[in-house]
């Protein structure tokens, strides 16, 4: 009986001192996807996420993390907001991190705002949820960053009339927009701008009508999955040459599983990205090893914005020696500058948003494989949008 | 409850029809207890707060109220009146938008936001009524799936005013007569969905149990013969489809209230698919079925997209599977069947 006593006084006692414990915690809530049609999206980060915490360990500056995962099943901002909500008020979480899709990371930016939360937006790629929470950092990338400079880039090397043709929805326009600004502020002409319907179009028509006014290049948006592939085989169909037209876009339309579908048809589109598991260099090597091995696929896109997503939250949490305040963390996080696997990269301390290296690539053959090969890259590319914004004097929160 | 026994001959109509409306004592307990969750843990007994978590829960359980009031909506016209729809987010949608482009744009008081998004959604549903309610069955559905589309796409498109795919920016939270705001822990939406909800309840209540109820249920078994002793068939289906609408469209509005966001998902069939999967889990041509549905899915779905975010709908989907099979009326139709069993017994 004595024996039992002490046990029980034991063990209230060593509860009592792991109580306390509980603010060693650093508490993330991630927001993704899991489920439904962007579930991919959300794996693919997440892989990373997970791979971050396994080789640097869950322990950052004494303090050890704990992760929350929520699902919103998609677009669904409502969903979002309630999820983030909840991470705050009943899972205490101290940051919010994730979010593929826009719609939800603006709306999660409320709540960031509202309760003072650190947020790190791990791909959605409008330009302007930065500014929707002064605690809010991205690691991704923004769609006019690359689009605007694929423009410029075209202006720049010798062509002077581009069709664009993009899906008829609001990444696609935005895409549009962007690389109309970027080209016409290098001096070329737009000679026609196709809206192709979003589900089950036939490029068929869109790409004669295109090849008939005899453009020097073709701008392509359409968002991954089937449609990179349907596009490639109507750019055969139609013979048309890739010489002497060049084929441009975003780096979905030859993503690892477009160029796949597409073999041969893809060889000499150029796209533009900030980063491709093929980019040559040590650290990227070292990761899509690990990737590999983990996983068995190559890391994408989201993959990387996931991994330095994380790169930033520890770097963060050991500037401020573990402290959580949203202030604070986001002070750390401005101006913070690493070597990522996509190259060079730093988080801007007056937008918050993402600084990096911009690659154009080639498809080609390399041994049996169909690779995106960088040949040009543009160095240290701010979000052309938020530029402008502070041109005109608009206020960037 | 028992809407299956029917008046005997020597019964006065009125004293059965007051007799189906009355309250069940197990209806009132239901709905005060749906105040309970305000209670703030430092008012019970000690030994119960750690386990109260209601008071976390608010945000999720709006969303619940919201999602009942939308169900409610659905199965006035296919539950009572037998219009199956598939389209009948579109009406959500429209109630989103449009409490949405009034908060941003005009002015941000809710109640008032809420009367023009009833309105508006009613007016389209009245409409849109004339062209639905000419076709039955397969041909219905797919009607009413295509009209949820055009309208998805139509707001799609309209990059300008909608915000398209980005959703729509820069809704302002109103404050409740002027001094009630919406906070982050969830109280006031709890509380105003839960009010509103409650009151659109009342008169679904009021509707089914009226003799225009009565007529739609007998439209919607037996359509030729209820034309046979003269009754309006289209007007009374006409009239209920725009209540359905009116009062689909204050859901969506409710919605974009509460969280200040609105975008293409509420109008996407995912949502009209979503809705029906509810009735049918709590049991189609009953309120509280609805209700039931929705408290479960909700739930449900949180629950399991918890314990593991990826598979979540495979539960789900178990979940109807078993309910369709052993409960073809739902699962307040099988608790139902149950009681009466036990009472025989």
């Amino acid at each position: 009986m004595r024996l039992f006593t002490t046990t029980i006084l034991a063990a209230s006692f060593a509860t009592a001192l792991a109580l306390p414990a509980a603010a060693q915690e650093v508490r993330i809530g991630i927001i993704l996807s899991y489920s439904g049609q962007f579930a991919d999206t959300a794996d693919q980060m997440d892989r990373a996420i997970k791979l971050f915490v396994k080789q640097n360990g869950e322990t950052v500056a004494g303090k050890k993390l704990v992760f929350f995962r929520k699902d919103t099943g998609g677009i669904a901002p409502d969903v979002a907001k309630r999820l983030a909500q909840e991470l705050v008020v009943r899972d205490k979480v101290d940051i919010l991190a994730g979010f593929a899709l826009t719609p939800n990371a603006l709306a999660v930016g409320d709540v960031s705002a509202q309760a003072k939360k650190f947020m790190v937006v791990m791909n959605a790629a409008t330009s302007i949820i930065t500014t929707k929470s002064p605690y809010m950092a991205r690691t991704s990338v923004t769609t006019p960053m690359l689009n605007q400079t694929l423009g410029s880039w075209a202006a720049k090397n010798g062509m002077k009339r581009v069709y664009t043709m993009v899906s008829d929805f609001g990444p696609g326009h935005d895409g549009e927009a962007a690389f109309h600004a970027g080209f016409k502020a290098g001096g070329g002409e737009i000679i026609g701008a196709a809206r192709t319907p979003v589900a089950n179009p036939d490029f068929a028509p869109f790409l004669q009508r295109a090849k008939d006014a005899n453009p020097d290049g073709m701008y392509i948006w359409v968002p991954g999955g089937a449609m990179p592939a349907a596009v490639g085989k109507a750019i055969v169909e139609r013979n048309i040459d890739k010489n002497k037209v060049k084929i441009m876009g975003q780096d979905e339309l030859t993503g690892e599983n477009a160029i796949k579908s597409m073999g041969e048809a893809a060889v000499g589109i150029v796209t533009v990205s900030n980063y491709d598991f093929n980019h040559q260099s040590a650290k990227n090597k070292a990761f899509v090893d690990s990737f590999f091995k983990e996983y068995g696929r190559n890391p994408d896109i989201f993959s990387i914005g996931g991994w330095d997503g994380m790169h930033l939250i520890y770097e963060s949490l050991k500037k401020t020696g573990g402290d959580t305040d949203a202030q604070k963390l986001i002070d750390a996080a401005k101006g913070m500058a690493w070597e990522s696997p996509r190259g060079p990269m730093s988080i801007d301390p007056e937008t918050r948003d993402v600084v990096q290296t911009v690659y154009m690539r080639r498809v080609e053959k390399v041994g049996d494989r169909f690779l995106n090969v960088e040949f040009d890259k543009v160095e240290n590319v701010k979000d052309p949008v938020k530029e402008q914004m502070k041109k005109e004097g608009k206020p960037m929160q | 409850m028992n809407a299956s026994a029917l008046p005997g001959p020597a019964t006065n109509l009125q004293t059965w029809i007051a007799a189906r409306a009355k309250w069940h004592p197990a209806e009132i307990v239901f709905w005060l207890g749906c105040l309970l969750p305000l209670l703030p843990a430092s008012l019970l007994p000690g030994f119960l707060q750690k386990y109260w978590i209601f008071d976390s829960y608010l945000q999720l359980l709006s969303q619940i109220a919201i999602t009942a009031l939308f169900a409610i909506s659905l199965d006035l016209i296919l539950g009572y009146a037998g219009v199956v729809s598939l389209g009948h987010a579109a009406f959500f949608g429209l109630g989103a938008y449009a409490a949405g482009l009034i908060a941003k744009f005009w002015f941000t008081d809710p109640l008032l936001g809420l009367a023009c998004a009833a309105l508006l959604s009613g007016a389209i549903g009245f409409l849109a009524s004339f062209v639905v309610l000419r076709f039955h069955g397969l041909a219905l559905i797919m009607i009413t799936l295509g009209l949820g589309q055009l309208l998805a796409e139509g707001a799609n498109s309209a990059t300008w005013l909608t915000g398209g795919a980005d959703g729509l920016q820069g809704i302002r939270a109103g404050k409740i007569f002027g001094t009630v705001e919406f906070d982050i822990f969830g109280q006031t939406a709890y509380i105003y969905a839960l009010m509103v909800a409650f009151l659109l309840f009342l008169l679904s209540r009021r509707i089914t149990n009226s003799p225009f109820g009565l007529s739609l249920q007998g439209i919607r078994d037996n359509s030729r013969r209820m034309l046979a002793i003269g009754a309006p068939n289209q007007w009374h289906l006409r009239k209920v489809f725009t209540i359905s609408a009116a009062m689909a469209g204050i859901a969506g509005a409710l919605l974009t209230q509460t969280t200040q966001t609105c975008s293409l998902e509420t109008l996407t069939f995912q949502r009209s698919a979503d809705v029906l999967v509810i009735l049918i889990l709590g049991g189609v041509g009953r309120l509280y079925g609805a209700i039931a549905g929705t408290i479960i899915y909700m739930i449900a779905r949180d629950f399991f997209s918890d314990v593991n975010p990826q598979f979540w709908y495979f539960w789900i989907g178990l979940l109807l599977i078993g309910v369709v099979s052993y409960m073809p009326n739902g699962l307040l139709g099988g608790l139902n069947w149950l009681l009466l069993k036990w009472r025989r017994a």
